[in-house]
């Protein structure tokens, strides 16, 4: 018996293409070519048009661009969609071009407002010392979700919300007792990590989706009692007039006792901006440092054991209720100071700020980065944040670059920038990093 | 009066297990000695597994007791701790018929983790650890020394910071009970050791059990269908079938008991009757 012989490259591509040139045919002609307008000149009168020119274009557009991407990606042998990865940069970092990557972002970070303040004036630089301020805020807020997704292996969607209630502590704590940003920046972390233990305890059974709802779920309702407690949080029309920072005791304000008389500077209201940007580097430093020196410690190792095998982990004698717990309070905890910072720098918050996007943004930033790894959030915090703002340009066409730019990336690494784990404790110096094949992505 | 009943490390007394209707153990009785290696076997089904499940607290057990005496003199009852602190405080750890290691962590990792409660202590709940404090710092490499010490015993010194999922199967066998004794257990329990081992790797892993039960304050417990094992290795053999106990006895004596031999092997259809009545399950 003779196999049905299969038709060339060619043939095939346009036989499916007519196919789909036909299909859209018959959508464009009720969808495109015909449209229903109000006359402008006869009063309101209705009238049909016909756009038959249109439907021609799309039928054209919808069958040559088929065609060529069957010729040259669907139908062939060695789709080039395969060999993507090998176009692509070697992603394989060693450990020598990663501690470069990492060295070279923290001295970049370091010199970046004076450099931006050299070249571009004090006026210039604004805009984008700015954007460094937003892009480190998701930088922190990335590091902090990456303590419960990429270390315990909890599916977090409604992280949002300790940003929310770190927020919203400061901001109440300042309206209703006047209190300083200092001493409510640890209350507000307090606060949300005890926020974190109550949502943690109903969902010590659940794993994967069912966790994932479960934490959407407290996301939206943080948000909606912030919308709906008028009385209390001001609701809708937000907390306006929330106070600035202030620097070791010295506001920064024009004439005597402020931070520039102080110093004996010209009053400048980029001082405050540099020094929020410092203030932000230094809190996600603090972020990275207790994160990273958790997991080389049993409570970090416990988390990433929890994430490869929580019977496993019961079975050695690990408390896996109050290593979930932790993991939960500690990730809101960054988030609740990262939220205090948010709100002493826009000086006004409402329950705008914190919807779904802001959880899906940040779950985003550590996926793209690669679960677990700080340089990866780095890297695509820079990419995603910054990127967003740079596309400003395409206005509605933005969202559309921006996901091509994801899919492209999840295409290219499936498992994020930064995919390989580095182990805690090493017997050997050069202990090579673990693939994540084999780590798992914890689905609970 | 054996030696197993003089002094008996986990005596299962009474133990019965229901699942809806189906009893899966009932009213098993029997003690694990001191310092032995013990063997439950019994065809498919016969619900080793369900044993051990209780004694690790995976499972509630629906009726009877489960007394551990550690070798300090306290007794738990294993069927009221929450499954953590059986292996936590009474000494209790385990291994899996399908192996659960962390793969995606290293072996030295994987035996870290085993060392978690003393380290969690030594690190005063991870406060004083993170702030530096002295005690951690040793205790830390205490505990690499003790992983150190098990991966020479089964040999994988040389590849610590593999992951664990690159390790064959024998390998992750042996890192799976090194793990388990990283807790530092005073019984282990092993859920088929040695399936899918070849002749060689089942050797090592009997060498292995005899070392633990030698050096260490350990007594072994194990499921096992590989005879030779079982025959060459154990001081014990507890024989279930259908959830209730056929024999118990040296390994000499349940290798020719009957009814150990119609379980396994069945029997004469004119005796059928006859056995039936004997085991009990008439």
């Amino acid at each position: 018996m003779q196999a049905r012989q299969k038709d060339s490259l060619l043939v095939a591509s346009v036989k499916d293409s007519l196919g789909a040139a036909v299909i859209t045919f018959a959508l464009a002609c009720v969808m495109i070519g015909l449209r229903v307008d109000v006359a402008s000149g006869r009063g309101a009168e209705l009238f049909l048009e016909h756009r038959w020119l249109a439907v021609a274009v799309a039928v054209l557009v919808v069958f040559a661009g088929r065609l060529a991407m069957n010729i040259f990606f669907w139908k062939r042998e060695d789709p080039p969609s395969l060999n993507l990865s090998g176009l692509m940069p070697k992603g394989g970092l060693g450990a020598g071009s990663s501690n470069i990557i990492k060295y070279g972002l923290l001295g970049l970070a370091v010199v970046l407002p004076f450099v931006l303040m050299f070249w571009l004036g004090a006026r210039g630089s604004r805009q984008y010392i700015d954007l460094a301020i937003l892009v480190l805020t998701y930088v922190m807020l990335g590091w902090g979700l990456n303590i419960v997704v990429g270390l315990a292996g909890l599916l977090d969607l409604g992280y949002v919300a300790f940003y929310a209630v770190g927020a919203y502590s400061y901001a109440l704590l300042a309206h209703y007792f006047g209190f300083s940003f200092w001493l409510c920046l640890p209350l507000a972390g307090i606060l949300a990590a005890f926020w974190g233990i109550i949502l943690g305890f109903p969902v010590l059974r659940l794993r994967g989706d069912y966790l994932a709802i479960v934490t959407l779920a407290f996301g939206e309702i943080i948000r909606v009692v912030l919308l709906n407690w008028y009385q209390f949080t001001g609701g809708p029309d937000g907390l306006s007039g929330i106070p600035r920072p202030s620097f070791f005791g010295l506001e920064f304000t024009r004439g005597e006792g402020g931070f520039a008389s102080f110093f004996g500077l010209d009053y400048s209201s980029i001082h405050r901006i540099i020094f929020l940007y410092y203030l932000i580097f230094a809190m996600a430093l603090f972020t990275n440092f207790v994160t990273m020196r958790l997991r080389r410690m049993p409570i970090g190792r416990a988390w990433e054991a929890l994430r490869e095998d929580e019977i496993a982990c019961r079975a050695l004698g690990i408390n896996t209720t109050n290593t979930k717990l932790t993991a939960f309070a500690l990730g809101a905890m960054f988030a609740g100071f990262a939220g205090s910072f948010f709100a002493t720098r826009q000086g006004f918050i409402s329950p705008e700020s914190f919807t779904f996007l802001e959880s899906a943004i940040i779950l985003a930033i550590v996926v793209l980065g690669g679960l677990g790894s700080q340089i990866g959030v780095v890297i695509a915090a820079i990419v995603m944040i910054g990127g967003f703002e740079f596309f400003r340009e395409f206005e509605e066409y933005r969202m559309l670059v921006f996901g091509m730019i994801m899919v492209v990336i999840m295409v290219w690494k499936p498992r994020g920038l930064i995919s390989s784990r580095t182990p805690s404790v090493a017997l050997s110096r050069n202990a090579k990093g673990i693939s994540a094949d084999l780590v798992q992505e914890g689905h609970g | 009066m054996s030696t197993w009943d003089n002094n008996p490390v986990l005596k299962v007394e009474h133990l019965t297990m229901r699942f809806g209707g189906l009893t899966a153990i009932n009213d098993l009785s029997f003690n694990i000695g001191r310092g032995d290696i013990t063997a439950l076997i019994g065809p498919n089904g016969a619900g080793k597994t369900t044993v051990f499940n209780c004694i690790t607290g995976f499972y509630k057990p629906t009726e009877g007791r489960l007394v551990m005496n550690r070798s300090n003199g306290e007794k738990h009852l294993l069927e009221r701790m929450a499954d953590f602190k059986i292996t936590a405080d009474a000494k209790v750890a385990r291994t899996f018929q399908n192996i659960r290691l962390f793969g995606g962590m290293t072996i030295l990792e994987n035996l870290m983790v085993a060392q978690h409660n003393p380290l969690m202590v030594a690190s005063n709940w991870t406060i004083g650890g993170l702030l530096g404090l002295g005690g951690y710092k040793k205790s830390n490499v205490d505990a690499i020394e003790t992983a150190k010490y098990w991966l020479e015993r089964i040999d994988l010194i040389d590849r610590a910071d593999a992951p664990a999922a690159d390790l064959s199967y024998g390998d992750q066998r042996r890192l799976e009970i090194a793990r388990a004794m990283c807790t530092g257990p005073e019984l282990l329990c092993l859920d088929e050791p040695a399936a899918g081992l070849n002749p060689k790797e089942s050797l090592e892993l009997n060498n292995l059990l005899q070392y633990i039960r030698k050096e260490h304050d350990t007594s072994v417990v194990l499921i096992e269908h590989d005879m030779s094992v079982v025959m060459e290795i154990s001081d014990h053999v507890v024989v279930l079938d259908y959830g209730v106990k056929i024999s118990d006895g040296s390994p000499e004596f349940v290798k020719n008991d009957p009814h150990v031999i119609a379980a396994y092997l069945g029997v004469e259809d004119d005796e059928v009757d006859q056995v039936e009545e004997e085991v009990g399950i008439a």
